[in-house]
């Protein structure tokens, strides 16, 4: 190809040419190349990567309705229409064989389902198989009203990555803003900023999410806004202190006297040179939300049921702590895994970028 | 330095403020005004229909809080009362919402303060071995361990403590409940003391082991940074036994960074008291403000979230002062 030889440096040690690597030159390229030699970190990506993969398809992972039906050469999809049954086929009863993925039915009338691996929806509950423990049919065991507990904490990880990006986003936008502004201008705006970020870090930030969550009436959508408000504030000392390095710069200078105005200056040139410590702190904060969220579903301030959410199956485990270890041990760990794959993305992150490993 | 301790006390006024402001407008956040609130608690919602005696009892209980006079002025008086530690009185029980407090402070500060300094004393150790030993197998196995531990959320961590240690499936070693035993005040002071520390056990290990995995690796870092130094470098020319080149000139300047981290210790194990504090049952101040948040209780809410608050400036300072005490290179004005 050839770009190849324009993006790439030849990593070369004379006195062994035969150990040449090709190694990227282009800024991305090398933080991906470190970033890819630090196994932990790629195994981190890969567990992010699989949460995002069962949060978005969650709908076709665990549902009690079959993902695809053919029946007299017309094909539906039961888990999209919503319907209870097709024809003579009720999808209670077609899954008391309990199938495999594929099902094919025989007899007078015949039909072909596609099951997903999960035939559980989180919100079905079944007061005769409450409190059971892991087994064949329900595999993570059930909770208090008989619902599967596999099935609600796929659909928990819907609720927590959401959660965790939204928040993150929201942060983002607002600390990004007001640390550019204040290391930008300088002078009162930098002061009244900086006055803002000690003040919000002085009080206690879960104790101020709770006190305001209280207050307002449960959904998920206040509880992102309320995460994303009172976690801004890495951001705006990252950016403000990148800013204030960046100013002294030559091209900045230059831009000034060309007479390239401020949101110019701000947006097109020195935003995108300071994004690098933002982005670590995205996703340490991505974790952080998880572990926010997971924390007021916990306590009761999550989200409203019956939408389920990890902390939600791990606080009803503590009335029933003495026998019923899966309700304690499987929730708490998915929101462990979370965390630490996010964590181990963000590390990994932070050291490919950092100058000061000679590279 | 007295000079420079005025300073900062200066200096902390302006976010003292803020505090207060902000904490003023979370109150007006709540929906609908407590009168209301206060009259259907208490009159239950059959009794709705008597519109002029409750409206008289709105228009009292509006005096009683300052809610009929305008913003400002509500917030001026906010501020007084602050001042005079004056809280109000909890919806809850009509008690005296600082004596409420101030009967459960101590509990939580000496949980905390326990909690720090055990992170101060087992993390600085094991962050310095861990830099002299860069690399080796023991290095590893801190490193990551201390990683997953830091990933590890604080209820699940509670949760797995009590089912393994508090008389589940497995051992029945620590007690789960309170702070105290049934009975405790017929024993002597020595055992006294040793059955409230045994209570306290499971907590504090919750509380600690967070802050002890981060300060760890933060040490580890900071000290391989420092080590990287041209001047440990001269110290080790200069033929000064490896420990003094570690412990007296590369530690003391590695310790900087940690001891800013102090201030910021303070106010995130507050938030974990309050969820660990809800989980052992200890009667301290997180404990107070999740009820007081179940209960929507107003005033001791706003009382905790402004008394925590300044607790944490107070950190904030002290940690300061003690930066400024170690690092020659601050002047102080």
């Amino acid at each position: 190809m050839t770009d190849r030889a324009e993006t790439f440096d030849l990593q070369l040690d004379a006195n062994y040419p035969e150990t040449a690597v090709e190694v990227p030159n282009t800024y991305w390229g090398m933080v991906s190349h470190h970033f890819r030699k630090k196994k932990l970190a790629v195994f981190g990506l890969w567990v992010t990567l699989f949460l995002f993969f069962v949060a978005i398809f969650a709908d076709l992972i665990a549902n009690d309705k079959p993902i695809l039906f053919y029946h007299h050469g017309t094909i539906s999809f039961p888990v999209f229409s919503g319907a209870d049954k097709a024809g003579p086929f009720v999808w209670k009863d077609l899954r008391k064989s309990d199938p495999f993925l594929l099902q094919r039915v025989t007899g007078k009338e015949e039909a072909i389902a596609v099951w997903p691996i999960v035939k559980y929806s989180p919100t079905e509950y079944n007061l005769l198989e409450y409190l059971s423990p892991p087994g064949v049919r329900h595999w993570f065991g059930t909770d208090d009203s008989g619902r599967d507990v596999l099935s609600r904490m796929i659909y928990g990880a819907r609720v927590s990555l959401s959660v965790g990006f939204i928040a993150v986003g929201i942060a983002m936008i607002i600390g990004v803003l007001l640390g550019a502004l204040a290391g930008y201008f300088g002078g009162w705006s930098d002061i009244v900023i900086s006055r803002a970020i000690e003040i919000m870090l002085t009080i206690p930030t879960f104790f101020l999410i709770i006190a305001i969550i209280a207050f307002l009436p449960p959904s998920i959508y206040n509880i992102m806004v309320v995460i994303g408000l009172t976690g801004w504030t890495g951001f705006a000392r990252f950016v403000r202190a990148e800013f204030l390095k960046l100013k002294q710069l030559d091209f900045i200078t230059a831009l000034h006297a060309l007479g390239a105005s401020h949101r110019r200056i701000i947006f097109l040139h020195m935003l995108p040179n300071a994004m690098a410590p933002v982005l670590v702190s995205a996703v340490f904060g991505i974790a952080g939300a998880i572990l926010t969220e997971s924390s007021l579903s916990f306590l009761g301030f999550g989200v409203p049921p019956p939408t389920p959410s990890w902390g939600d199956i791990l606080s009803q485990s503590r009335d029933y702590i003495e026998f019923a270890w899966w309700l304690t041990i499987f929730p708490g760990f998915a929101i462990f895994m979370s965390i630490t794959a996010y964590n181990l993305v963000g590390e990994g992150l932070r050291d490919a970028m950092d100058p000061k490993l000679f590279r | 330095m007295k000079v420079y301790l005025i300073k900062r006390l200066l200096q902390i006024i302006p976010t003292m403020l803020g505090i207060t402001f902000i904490t003023f407008v979370i109150i007006q956040l709540a929906p609908g005004n407590p009168a209301m609130l206060k009259i259907q608690m208490g009159k239950g919602q059959a009794e709705l229909g008597e519109k002029t005696a409750s409206e008289l009892i709105i228009k009292q209980t509006k005096e009683l809080y300052g809610l009929d006079k305008p913003l400002p002025v509500q917030y001026l008086l906010w501020l007084k009362r602050i001042f005079t530690l004056n809280f109000g009185f909890s919806y809850k029980d009509h008690r005296n919402v600082w004596d409420k407090i101030a009967e459960r402070l101590p509990i939580t500060i000496q949980l905390n303060l326990i909690s720090i300094f055990l992170v101060y004393i087992i993390a600085l150790p094991f962050g310095v071995y861990s830099s002299t030993h860069v690399g080796s197998f023991a290095d590893k196995i801190l490193t990551v361990g201390f990683f997953f531990l830091y990933s590890l959320p604080s209820f699940w961590v509670a949760m797995l403590l009590i089912m393994l240690f508090g008389g589940g499936d497995f051992w029945d070693i620590f007690p789960v409940f309170g702070i105290s035993s049934i009975g405790s005040e017929s024993m002597g002071p020595l055992a006294w003391l040793l059955d409230r520390l045994w209570h306290l056990v499971l907590p504090i290990v919750c509380l600690t082991y967070g802050g002890l995995a981060y300060l760890s690796r933060l040490t580890r870092a900071s000290m391989l940074e420092v080590i990287r130094e041209d001047y440990v470098r001269t110290a080790r020319a200069k033929g000064l036994s490896e420990r003094v080149v570690i412990f007296k000139h590369a530690f003391r300047n590695a310790l900087l960074p940690l001891i800013t981290l102090f201030a910021f210790l303070l106010p995130s194990m507050f938030g974990g008291s309050v969820i660990i504090e809800s989980i052992f049952s200890v009667p301290g101040m997180g404990q107070l403000g999740f009820e007081a948040v179940l209960s929507r209780d107003y005033p001791v809410i706003m009382a905790i979230t402004t008394i925590s608050a300044f607790l944490t400036l107070a950190g904030l300072l002290i940690s300061d002062v003690l930066y400024a005490a170690l690092d020659p290179r601050i002047k102080l004005e």
